[in-house]
């Protein structure tokens, strides 16, 4: 071989050498100095106050070191220190994540949120059910009053009566009873019979309106039971009446 | 004396006896507390203790005490009091010195005595009722008693003595010793039906109804009590046989029925009843309940019928038809209706045995701020004469004679509640005899 073929061989084959040695590693700088081992992280965070009613605020407080990266659950990035206020609705732990050279570190505040019982909604009023014969009854036939030593109806109880009668004819099941009754003053057997005309005038107004005559009642009960025993002219008058109960219906 | 004179003396007597004669006075009305008779003076000391037995002391205390009370209350003796006898008392005819009672101090007229003595847990009592004015035939009674020994019997000796003793000496009518009352009372819890003795002893309940039992009325044989009962739906006539201690059975009437009243021979029934026309009105029937026929006509209240006890011809009655309750009459067929008052508030008429005349419970003056309480009054049927017989106190309510016609029992509310008292007819001796409860519309029994 010649003297130039062999020059070029040795040329290319270390230019080879050279590219299979520069070109398996980046040029590398040259290596720096070595650095010392890198800083550990450090976070904490705290809640102020710990306990608070449902619409109240806490403030959390986080600090944290050598960290870069500082995240709060429920919150997002933030800043290596700071605080910032929160306003749970229930109890909530906050987890705080720092990221460092050094490694992750964590911390945790709780919040306790306090719910007041709740105030209940009102049950609807419900929806009533359609009126029994006693409810119907107790609407419309009334007790009347009398005078002193009287059984004839006076205008207020006519016209109650006239109304009641009525009613009581709308109603060919019910059987009626009215009672008699008379104030303390008279005498036993005397009241006991005044007191059976007060039933018979207030069944006949009744009568009179419409109702049936075989579905109502008299008795008298005279001055033996009493709805008060004041002596006063109130009670006495409360005492005279005639009083409808239904019996049947 | 001129004639002038003598005309003028007639003239005179004659004005002032008819003035005497128009004012109404007791003596009008014939009870029979004012027969004509003289009051007896009537001495009773202590019987003498027959025998050393220990019961024989307290039942010889019962005795006396019941005996003297039953003739201290006859209304036909002026008791001889204690404090004028002399120390030692006869207990046997061979004791008596008759002298020392006839004469004064004592001065009695007639003279009861006597001993009583327990052996072998029987009473004897040995009774005798002699005329101390008369030494030839003083003797007018002698009597002989022997019972079980208890108080019971002691009193009904007692009862017994007395009513012979009354029956020899007032003028030929028997006396009421032995006579029952039977009342209302609330004691037990509801208005029952009780009996008592006459005096209020021996209280015993009788109708165990259990609602409200009221106007009771003992029929004339003392064998059943008819009254009026509030049953499920209405008062019925409700019937008690005092015999067979149970009720027995009796008509239900439609309607309400009240009042019920014996005539006085038993046989017929008359009260208030509603039947049929839903207005009280006068019933009567027969002693069974059958045969109920309306009397009165009257629209309103009408109730409380009661028969002339002499005849049975005759009811009286409350009626309100008019205004204000009053009594009525009327015969026994339901013509001839008459009124008897006509003024006040007049209820619970109650026929004397006589006939002639009626007690009631009687507001003279009524009406509100009028002064004036309600009172038993007697009445004189034909001349409509009264006589007022309790005065200022309470309110008093259904007076009923005695059989001898010498008493009424009757209802007063003055010792602040209601209770029965019971007084001579001529408005004396008021005596209170119930006290536990309250009482009312109290019926004397037949004897």
């Amino acid at each position: 071989m010649n003297h130039r073929k062999r020059s070029w061989l040795l040329i290319l084959g270390t230019a080879a050498l050279m590219a299979l040695l520069g070109g398996c590693k980046k040029k590398q700088p040259p290596t720096p100095p070595p650095t010392p081992p890198p800083q550990p992280v450090t976070a904490t965070l705290s809640a102020n106050p710990a306990n608070i009613d449902r619409g109240q605020s806490s403030t959390l407080t986080w600090s944290t070191s050598n960290a870069d990266d500082v995240n709060i659950d429920g919150i997002g990035k933030v800043s290596a220190n700071g605080s910032q206020s929160v306003s749970p609705t229930s109890t909530t732990t906050y987890r705080l994540s720092a990221t460092g050279k050094g490694g992750t570190q964590e911390a945790s505040a709780t919040v306790n949120v306090s719910v007041p019982t709740p105030t209940p909604t009102p049950t609807p009023a419900p929806t009533p059910p359609p009126p029994g014969d006693q409810d119907v009854f107790d609407q419309n036939i009334h007790a009347v009053l009398f005078d002193y030593d009287k059984y004839d109806l006076r205008a207020d109880a006519q016209q109650s009566l006239a109304h009641a009668g009525q009613v009581i004819a709308q109603h060919p099941n019910w059987v009626v009873q009215i009672a008699g009754n008379c104030d303390e003053r008279g005498s036993t057997e005397y009241n006991l019979t005044l007191g059976e005309n007060r039933a018979k005038a207030a069944k006949d107004a009744l009568v009179q309106a419409g109702a049936n005559a075989n579905q109502i009642k008299t008795i008298s009960y005279g001055k033996e039971k009493p709805v008060c025993t004041d002596a006063n002219e109130d009670c006495w008058q409360r005492n005279r009446n005639a009083t409808p109960s239904l019996l049947q219906h | 004396m001129s004639r002038v004179v003598k005309t003028a003396f007639i003239l005179v007597v004659i004005l002032i006896g008819s003035l005497a004669g128009a004012s109404p006075s007791q003596d009008q009305i014939k009870t029979g507390i004012n027969k004509g008779v003289e009051k007896v003076r009537l001495a009773v000391p202590d019987f003498k203790a027959g025998t050393n037995d220990p019961q024989t002391s307290p039942l010889n205390s019962v005795f006396n005490q019941t005996l003297w009370n039953d003739l201290d209350n006859a209304g036909i003796f002026e008791m001889v009091s204690k404090s004028f006898y002399p120390l030692a008392a006869p207990g046997l005819p061979n004791e008596l010195k008759s002298d020392t009672w006839g004469n004064p101090p004592p001065n009695a007229s007639m003279l009861a005595f006597g001993n009583l003595g327990v052996a072998n847990g029987k009473v004897t009592v040995q009774g005798w009722l002699y005329d101390v004015k008369n030494s030839g035939t003083p003797q007018i009674l002698g009597k002989q008693y022997l019972e079980d020994a208890t108080t019971d019997n002691t009193r009904l000796i007692a009862h017994r003595f007395a009513d012979e003793i009354i029956a020899r000496l007032g003028g030929g009518v028997a006396g009421v010793a032995e006579t029952k009352i039977y009342f209302v009372s609330t004691r037990g819890g509801h208005k029952e039906i009780w009996s008592m003795d006459y005096d209020g002893a021996n209280q015993q309940q009788v109708t165990h109804l259990n609602s409200i039992a009221l106007s009771p009325r003992i029929s004339p044989d003392n064998s059943r009590l008819a009254f009026s009962g509030l049953t499920k739906d209405s008062w019925q006539i409700l019937l008690y046989s005092t015999e067979l201690g149970r009720m027995v059975g009796f008509p239900r009437f439609g309607g309400n029925n009240y009042s019920p009243s014996w005539s006085s021979d038993g046989a017929r029934l008359s009260f208030s009843s509603s039947m049929g026309t839903g207005d009280p009105d006068i019933f009567v029937a027969d002693a069974s309940g059958s045969g109920a026929k309306r009397l009165s006509i009257f629209k309103g209240p009408d109730v409380s019928p009661v028969w002339n006890p002499k005849t049975n011809s005759q009811i009286a009655w409350v009626s309100g038809h008019n205004g204000l309750p009053q009594i009525y009459m009327m015969d026994a067929d339901g013509s001839n209706v008459q009124q008897l008052t006509t003024e006040g508030y007049a209820v619970s008429p109650s026929w004397a045995p006589n006939g002639l005349t009626m007690a009631l419970a009687w507001t003279r003056h009524y009406g509100p701020g009028v002064l004036g309480g309600q009172d038993i009054y007697v009445m004189d049927i034909a001349s409509r004469y009264f006589v007022q017989l309790t005065h200022d106190a309470g309110r008093n309510d259904f007076p009923s004679w005695s059989p001898d016609g010498r008493h009424i029992v009757y209802q007063s509310s003055r010792s602040g509640s209601e209770q029965i008292w019971s007084m001579l007819a001529d408005g004396t001796h008021q005596q209170q005899l119930t006290r536990e409860g309250r009482n009312s519309q109290p019926n004397w029994s037949y004897k």
